[in-house]
């Protein structure tokens, strides 16, 4: 082996573990090696255990030697930490649940333990994924690998640091308005949304229903891709899942060489005043880019998309407010002593929650409320609707759509902490495509002069992960932007 | 009253007879020790989710079916928010845009007086967990938390705490028919908010609303409305007047009282239960549920009346019970003398199984051996009394009641001769009431008739042995 363990990414770790290169102990060891080394500087999970680790390492590594082989076991993933995986703590970047112990898996959890592999760590998330910056997590902000005194993105953005800094070779994440594919931007990695009810959201805990996806956040798209086929596909503990079935599109994905014959649009809306120009500038030479390798660019329009923020701060926080509402001390978690059932639930809740999530669950509560409920959560449904019809015009006229991830490379540790709003149009970009329930995936497309990564956003059409992960890795393929590693 | 009209609304909240829980597959029912029957769903553990149990869903329609409502091919689940510990996610998924039964209509009958009441809708809800209140502490029992149920509401149509109490039974009976749900009354399987409201005498416009929360007996509502009608009236006559509140029975005191504001006074909240597809059936599925449903028990009265020339009263009683009008018609099937069986269904069988506590399915006693025993009395092979030992026996451990008969040796005396024996054995040792009998005191008769009896160990055929006294007494 040439290149050091850590840099194994998800297939590159699963070709060595087969090829018996290296042993699923050793390349644990390695990462938990570099993540103790790391993790002070980035701050990117909230709990690895090596005796754990080395488990479930070593029961993958003698099941190989008696001859087992599915084709990811023993490979290493992180998790974050709002997916439930048994016997390992799970607390949602949240004091409400810290020292609550997850009692069973997620399904996508389960479905990984079944391919074999290895739960490594867990990473850092905005309490709740409430956030863009990781910064509202009770364990403290996550940094950028790229410049540690910027934010990682959020609500994954431990997820992303970690796969960023080599710290595991993908992660699974979760994507309410961006939490997958802003922090990919940010971090320079590959991070992909899957159409809403393609990922079994069993297990996941809840921000808002009807939004949540999970997916992979990767060092490729043909990693990506892999995990994703790993983890979709019906559940019957999920009724929002879809029954279609999921096609093998790792084969696909990996002969991607060109664009021929395919349509991208590019949606005037997504190129306006308040759009980082050297961002801007990026993303554009990644559709020229597109168009060299023989896709042709057409103009699309998305009139609707600037009511997207405040549709999904209204819709978002009203699922929230009942999703949350578990949280209580009754059960679980954190229960603050109190001399009544009132002011228990009361000082609970007040001293378990953080800011932001206070925030939002008043926000949703709120527009829930009797005598507000038509003027904003309603009108909301309405507007979803039509932001939805957006898409549904566009892909009439395209394949695919592409545009920037966020409106700006990843800002500093506190520079938005005090301005919400400021942080929640951040996600401005992104919210729409979960707001319309299709698919998107992120993939590096540069950096600025600053030398902080860039994402190019490729939105697909409902159920057609498998064009938006092609189109993704044929650009990977005639680029080295997610080669890149951060130096730290 | 007669100055006032009541108005009665009722909502209906019945537990549902299903194996499992509402939206998990935890065993629903569960009676015994607390907190078994639990799993990540029903204890809104983070991440769980709910999926839906299609066999409360055909459950609540088959009782849309049988009271004439619009059954929604389309129904949807909202969730309606408020704290309390019972409510593990602190929601309760429930249905409030569009329920599953939309109208209907159940019949009753009080005091000879037919009378439709009007169901505004039934849909389809989660029961909360059970909460025990001890003295610096609660408990709570979470095997109850995401039972299912069906919340009927009613128009308040009905104008009597009688009336009130008829559509209940009613109610009560066509779901116990239907097995929709046991519908026991201490296991609190029912459970009924009483809306209620008096408006004076020519008048249209329905008066102030108080609502009685959470009564579980028959009896305590019909209490409890009686008190609480006469308050509304007593209030109005006397100058006051009536807020819209809610109340609380209390059954050691007699008086509804009015619960604080903040015990009932939620903004729920209501939305879309983002996690749950809309429910959807097509005619043919409900079609299908509607040939499942049972002869309802109107229906069945009136056939038992026309078919079986039963009293009313019989009619009524056997068909209170669907297993007992079951083995009824069993039993009338092996014979004519239908009034015999209902005489021997109403009266031995059901007298025997409340003595032992069982009910019909434990019976040993097949219908066709009750029928085998009233062919024997009616073909006067054995007389009353010995039916009666002959059907003990049957109840305690069945059999076929001709080889108990010869078994026991209780085929009747009807021979003549044997008892003209008997006869003169009984006036000879009875001269006094021999005498008496003579000297036109009929009654003496049968105190002769009853020594026959003895002498004869029950077998003698009561009839000739009252003939053979008589000849015997007047010769």
């Amino acid at each position: 082996m040439s290149a050091p363990l850590h840099e194994l990414g998800f297939l590159d770790a699963a070709d060595a573990l087969a090829r018996k290169a290296v042993s699923s102990a050793e390349l644990t060891a390695a990462l938990l090696d570099r993540s103790e080394k790391l993790e002070p500087t980035l701050n990117s999970l909230t709990w690895f255990d090596r005796e754990a680790a080395r488990t479930q390492a070593r029961a993958a590594d003698a099941a190989r030697a008696a001859g087992d082989a599915r084709p990811y076991l023993g490979v290493p993933i992180a998790i974050k930490d709002l997916l439930n995986v048994k016997g390992q703590p799970c607390t949602a970047g949240s004091n409400i649940l810290k020292g609550y112990v997850a009692p069973y898996d997620a399904t996508v959890i389960a479905r990984l333990r079944a391919a074999g592999c290895v739960f490594v760590s867990r990473t850092n998330t905005d309490e709740f994924a409430m956030g863009g910056s990781t910064e509202t997590s009770a364990y403290g902000p996550t940094r950028n690998p790229w410049d540690v005194a910027r934010v990682p993105g959020g609500s994954s953005g431990g997820s992303a640091a970690a796969v960023a800094a080599r710290l595991a070779p993908a992660a699974l994440a979760s994507d309410t308005g961006g939490s997958i594919r802003q922090p990919a931007a940010f971090c320079g990695v590959t991070g992909f949304k899957p159409t809403y009810g393609r990922v079994p959201r069993y297990g996941c805990t809840a921000f808002a229903s009807s939004l949540d996806q999970v997916g992979p956040i990767s060092r490729s798209v043909e990693d990506a891709a892999a995990i994703y086929q790993l983890i979709a596909g019906l559940d019957p503990r999920d009724s929002t899942t879809s029954p279609r079935p999921v096609e093998d599109v790792l084969p696909a994905v990996r002969a991607a060489k060109d664009l021929k014959g395919l349509k991208l649009g590019l949606p005037k809306e997504y190129f306006v005043e308040g759009l980082d120009p050297e961002i801007e500038k990026l993303t554009r030479a990644a559709v020229d880019q597109c168009r060299a390798l023989g896709a042709e660019i057409v103009d699309v329009e998305l009139p609707h998309s600037r009511y997207g923020i405040a549709c999904y701060y209204i819709l978002a926080p009203a699922e929230a407010s009942a999703n949350l509402a578990r949280y209580d001390g009754v059960r679980y978690g954190f229960r603050a002593e109190a001399g009544d059932l009132q002011e228990m639930y009361e000082q609970t809740r007040a001293r378990g929650f953080g800011a932001e999530v206070k925030r939002r669950v008043i926000l949703g509560t709120y527009v829930l409320s009797s005598g507000f409920h038509d003027a904003y959560y309603l009108r909301a449904q309405k507007v979803r609707t039509l932001i939805r019809g957006d898409f549904e015009r566009a892909f009439a006229k395209c394949d695919a759509i592409l545009g920037p991830v966020t409106p700006t490379p990843a800002f500093r540790v506190g520079e938005k902490t005090s301005d919400p709003v400021q942080m929640y149009l951040g996600d401005i970009f992104t919210v729409n495509v979960n707001l319309a329930g299709i698919c998107g995936l992120s993939v590096p497309c540069g950096f600025t002069a600053a030398g902080l990564p860039a994402g190019l956003h490729v939105v697909g059409p409902a159920f057609r992960e498998d064009l938006a992960l092609k189109i993704g890795a044929a650009y990977q393929h005639a680029t080295e932007w997610h080669r890149k590693q951060p130096k730290i | 009253m007669n100055d006032y009209i009541p108005s009665i609304g009722l909502e209906v909240h019945v537990q549902l007879k299903t194996r499992t829980k509402m939206f998990c597959a935890c065993p629903a029912h569960e009676e015994g020790t607390p907190n078994v029957a639990v799993c990540p769903v029903c204890l809104g553990l983070p991440g769980a989710l709910p999926t839906m149990n299609r066999e409360a869903i055909r459950k609540t329609v088959k009782v849309g079916l049988m009271i004439g409502s619009t059954i929604s091919l389309r129904s949807t689940f909202d969730r309606k928010n408020y704290f309390y510990p019972d409510m593990p996610k602190n929601f309760q998924i429930t249905q409030q845009a569009a329920p599953l039964c939309i109208g209907g209509a159940v019949e009753i009958e009080v005091g000879g007086q037919k009378k439709t009441i009007r169901v505004n809708h039934i849909h389809q809800e989660e029961d909360a967990a059970k909460i025990t209140h001890l003295e610096n502490s609660s408990e709570i029992d979470y095997n109850r938390a995401s039972t299912p149920l069906m919340e009927l509401v009613t128009e308040p149509d009905m104008s009597s705490p009688d009336e009130a109490i008829a559509f209940l039974t009613a109610l009560k009976e066509m779901l116990v028919y239907a097995g929709i749900s046991d519908c026991n009354l201490e296991l609190g399987h029912v459970r009924c908010d009483v809306n209620s409201s008096v408006r004076p005498v020519g008048t249209e416009t329905l008066g102030v609303k108080c609502e009685i929360k959470n009564m579980n007996t028959f009896k305590g509502i019909h209490r409890a409305l009686e008190y609480e009608l006469e308050r509304q009236v007593e209030t109005l006559r006397a100058g006051g007047k009536l807020v819209q509140e809610t109340r609380r029975w209390d059954d050691v005191a007699g008086v509804t009282l009015p619960m604080r504001s903040k015990e009932y006074a939620h903004d729920y909240r209501y939305f879309p239960e983002p996690d749950l597809p809309p429910v959807t059936l097509d005619a043919a599925t409900v079609e299908a549920w509607r040939a499942e449903l049972p002869e309802l028990p109107a229906a069945k009265r009136a056939r038992f009346i026309a078919d079986y020339g039963l009293p009313e009263y019989d009619a009524g009683v056997l068909t209170a019970d669907p297993a007992i009008a079951g083995y009824f018609e069993a039993a009338a099937q092996k014979t004519k003398n239908y009034k015999a069986v209902s005489n021997w269904t109403m009266g031995e069988l059901l007298r025997a199984l409340s003595e032992k506590g069982e009910t019909i399915a434990d019976a040993k006693i097949a219908p066709e051996a009750l029928a085998a025993l009233i062919a024997l009395v009616d073909a006067k092979t054995i007389n009353m009394p010995a039916a009666k030992e002959v059907f003990q026996i049957l109840f305690d451990r069945g059999g076929d009641p001709a080889a108990i008969v010869k078994e026991k040796g209780l085929a009747q005396v009807s021979d003549v001769g044997a008892i003209d024996g008997f006869a003169e054995q009984a006036i000879a040792a009875n001269e006094k009431v021999a005498a008496e009998f003579r000297g036109g005191k009929e009654a003496a008769l049968m105190f002769l008739v009853g020594q026959v009896m003895k002498l004869s160990r029950g077998k003698a055929n009561p009839q000739l042995a009252a003939e053979a006294l008589r000849r015997k007494l007047q010769s």
